[in-house]
């Protein structure tokens, strides 16, 4: 299995936290993985993005042209990458935000109201979880156990209220990758 | 037999190479001596400078460094900050110091680096042959200002006691001569003050120690001590410029 | 012992600690500024001293002053730092003073990109400063070699009493990868009697110098750095080699471009070219006999270099190393672009049918 994965969005939305979540997961279930942030005086607003490697093997190129999934937080992030994706590939895109549509007939496109649903679950900042349950539940070499483990690792302490809540995003994520 | 006088056993044995007249020797004398009374000799560490005194590791009886031109304060910080116990010390001209190594004084300076620094001033370039230094004078001759510095050519002397005593790091700044025997003890108090307040830890110390080059000066020694006080001190005047412990009390 | 995703510049900075790295000068820089950072707050926890220097000039002589006095020291910076560095770096191998230098290689000349380049080879293995010196150049190609290479560096510095140098890039040092915190093999390593760290009831002062106006002195100097260069070259090279038992086109290169090779390797492979990667990992000893070796072999026809280097660099070390034997094809960029898998395979391709 070798899964290419580029997350983008604006500075400060998340997506190089979801590819560091993705990579985790990765890890944790023994496979071989990378994480490589675009970096640069951008450091809030501007373009962000991140690439993933998943596999099976151990990680050549930790760079690539063309990704296997495209999660796209932002209108310039769909469309600077559509065109790269692998024919046969998914794009995950931020309905919130982007009202463009995929042009694309040979990928599947997934639309998720990630700030929506976050509102619903009654924290706006809980978009990204909304978004990796949609891509773990549309992809499905991740286990929904890892991510929640791994959830429950992130908040301990005084923060061990958030668990509950992140995993109530998760699974609303995950109910609209299926 | 009585002793009535005898070498700092902070000095080695090794011969001088300073030129007739020239203040180096005693300057290290007036080190080497505190070093001594203060009971800090053993375990101190002393870093040169690149100038006229660039052998000064061999004429300190302590550990020495020899530092590259004008780095010396960088070194005695990688040193004091990993030996805070022990004395630290650069020991530095006019050109090491207030000119290619401006950035490391003044910053040492500003980060309070508990070492004590020895400058001497002697207004030229001495070890490289008589060049223009940022304290020679105005109208002073060097072999790069053969008719005298000019203010619109190279601008007006720094000084560096004085500007570094803005800084409030710099706990103690003092500018001495030892021309004479009274400037020679308060030299020698100076120093004393300096390396007392470093071994407090109450933070960066400064002696600016007046000085001749005869040599470079083209006088005599006796006419280049006549020169110093005619043309330095009224430019560079002498006493305590910075006393932060005084400040308090 | 289980595997940790870590940030290669966060990695960098723990495994000094690790290594027991007494005292950390650095300058921000991107992309290696997470090395500061991470030290600023983890060092002094561990009881080591941290100081954030005005300059890159004053970070190396800081270290040139606590590495003088006995400690393990450390600096880091990226490409236009490290050039400021060289006035520090040659003083401390005439000094022979051990200490551990980390270039997180951006893309140059100049100011240039702060995206990965390649383009310091040059000044890492020629020794960038001035007078004949060498520093021993390890060049990691993952984030877990990166902290191996990070912890070892400092028993090769106190071994040979020579600065080392670990030569990452911007990608290294910003992507995070699994690794695991495993022991380096330890060295019998020599006390450290010749440290001006205070005399303390020694019978005589320990000195750091690199002036010897005597050129007799100084002569004496540079033969016993060349004896402890030899020795490095002797005991210190490495290399490593992926499937080059048939190769027909032989990729060389080094830290980035080098794991991307792996990923061209399959591919070509696939295609049914027989492609190999050598890979050397120290720079500086170069594996020249190795390589020499390799490219002599009948089955390998063509070798192409790569390297984020709009000339080549390395392409010079593995001329030598192959002496004519073989045609030798570049492919490079620089100004912060890598080369893709893509790319290496059109080039490996291209340089075969060249050729045959």
């Amino acid at each position: 299995m070798l899964k290419q994965i580029i997350i983008s969005g604006f500075g400060g939305q998340g997506g190089l936290a979801i590819g560091k979540n993705l990579a985790e997961a990765g890890m944790e279930q023994g496979f071989h993985v990378t994480w490589a942030p675009s970096y640069g005086p951008e450091m809030r607003g501007g373009t962000a993005n991140c690439s993933v490697v998943i596999s099976s093997r151990p990680v050549g190129s930790p760079v690539f042209a063309r990704p296997t999934e495209l999660i796209a937080l932002n209108e310039p992030s769909l469309e600077k990458f559509e065109a790269d994706v692998q024919p046969g590939g998914a794009v995950f895109v931020n309905s919130d935000v982007v009202t463009d549509r995929v042009r694309r007939e040979d990928l599947s496109a997934c639309y998720i109201p990630c700030a929506k649903i976050a509102e619903e679950v009654g924290n706006p900042k809980v978009g990204n979880m909304v978004m990796l349950g949609a891509y773990v539940a549309k992809t499905g070499f991740l286990r929904p156990e890892t991510i929640e483990a791994m959830i429950a690792q992130m908040f301990t302490g005084p923060k061990a209220k958030f668990v509950p809540l992140n995993i109530e995003a998760f699974r609303r994520g995950m109910a609209c990758g299926e | 037999m009585a002793v009535v006088y005898e070498k700092s056993r902070g000095l080695t044995d090794a011969e001088l190479h300073y030129c007739p007249g020239c203040h180096h020797g005693i300057i290290h004398k007036l080190i080497a001596e505190t070093l001594v009374e203060l009971d800090l000799l053993d375990g101190a560490i002393g870093v040169c400078p690149v100038g006229c005194s660039v052998f000064a590791f061999k004429y300190f009886n302590c550990d020495m460094l020899e530092a590259a031109h004008g780095r010396a304060p960088a070194v005695a910080t990688g040193i004091k900050r990993t030996h805070p116990d022990q004395a630290v010390f650069t020991y530095q001209g006019d050109g090491d110091l207030a000119s290619i190594g401006a950035a490391e004084i003044v910053h040492a300076a500003m980060r309070g680096e508990k070492f004590t620094t020895v400058f001497v001033n002697n207004a030229i370039y001495g070890m490289t042959g008589g060049q223009m230094a940022p304290t020679t004078l105005i109208g002073q001759r060097a072999t790069t200002c053969q008719e005298g510095r000019t203010v619109q050519q190279a601008g007006m002397p720094i000084r560096v006691a004085e500007m570094l005593s803005t800084l409030d790091g710099c706990v103690y700044a003092e500018r001495v001569c030892v021309t004479d025997i009274p400037n020679l003890n308060r030299a020698k108090k100076a120093i004393k003050t300096a390396f007392q307040k470093q071994m407090a830890g109450e933070g960066f110390t400064f002696v600016e120690v007046l000085s001749t080059c005869p040599t470079n000066w083209g006088l005599t020694p006796v006419k280049a001590v006549q020169w110093l006080r005619e043309n330095m001190i009224p430019y560079y005047p002498l006493g305590v410029i910075k006393d932060k412990g005084l400040e308090v009390r | 012992m289980a595997k940790e995703l870590w940030k290669g510049n966060e990695a960098i900075a723990e495994a000094a600690i690790r290594a027991g790295c007494d005292c950390f000068f650095g300058y921000p820089i991107t992309p290696q500024s997470e090395v500061p950072e991470y030290m600023s707050s983890h060092l002094p926890k561990a009881g080591g001293v941290f100081v954030q220097s005005e300059s890159e000039v004053a970070a190396i002589n800081m270290v040139y002053g606590a590495a003088g006095a006995g400690m393990r020291a450390m600096t880091s910076s990226s490409s236009p730092g490290i050039s400021l560095k060289q006035e520090g770096i040659t003083y401390l191998a005439a000094a022979e003073l051990p200490c551990v230098i980390v270039n997180v290689m951006r893309g140059g000349p100049g100011l240039g990109t702060i995206q990965p380049g390649q383009g310091d080879y040059f000044q890492a293995t020629r020794g960038g400063g001035n007078g004949d010196y060498r520093t021993v150049v390890l060049a990691p190609s993952n984030v877990q070699e990166t902290a191996d290479f990070v912890q070892e560096a400092f028993d090769i510095a106190d071994q040979y009493r020579s600065p080392v140098v670990v030569l990452a890039d911007g990608l290294i040092g910003q992507m995070m990868e699994p690794i695991e915190w495993r022991p380096v093999p330890k060295r019998q390593l020599p006390a450290k009697d010749w440290a001006a760290c205070g005399k303390k009831g020694r019978d005589h002062t320990n000195v750091i110098n690199s002036l010897f106006l005597n050129p007799e002195e100084c002569d004496a100097l540079n033969q016993r750095l060349t004896v402890k260069y030899a020795e490095i070259e002797k005991n210190e090279v490495r290399w490593e080699t992926a499937l080059c038992q048939d190769a027909e086109v032989l990729i060389t290169a080094y830290g980035t471009p080098a794991r991307i090779a792996l990923t061209a390797l399959d591919l070509l492979r696939e295609q049914g070219i027989r492609a190999g990667l050598f890979r050397p990992v120290t720079l500086w000893p170069f594996p020249e006999k190795a390589l020499g070796e390799i490219a002599a072999e009948p089955h390998v026809k063509v070798i192409l270099d790569v390297e984020m280097s709009s000339t080549g660099q390395m392409l010079d070390d593995v001329r030598l190393a192959v002496e004519g034997r073989k045609p030798i094809r570049y492919l490079g960029h620089a100004g912060g672009i890598m080369p893709t898998v893509e790319e290496m395979i059109e080039a490996a391709k291209t340089a075969l049918k060249e050729a045959q």
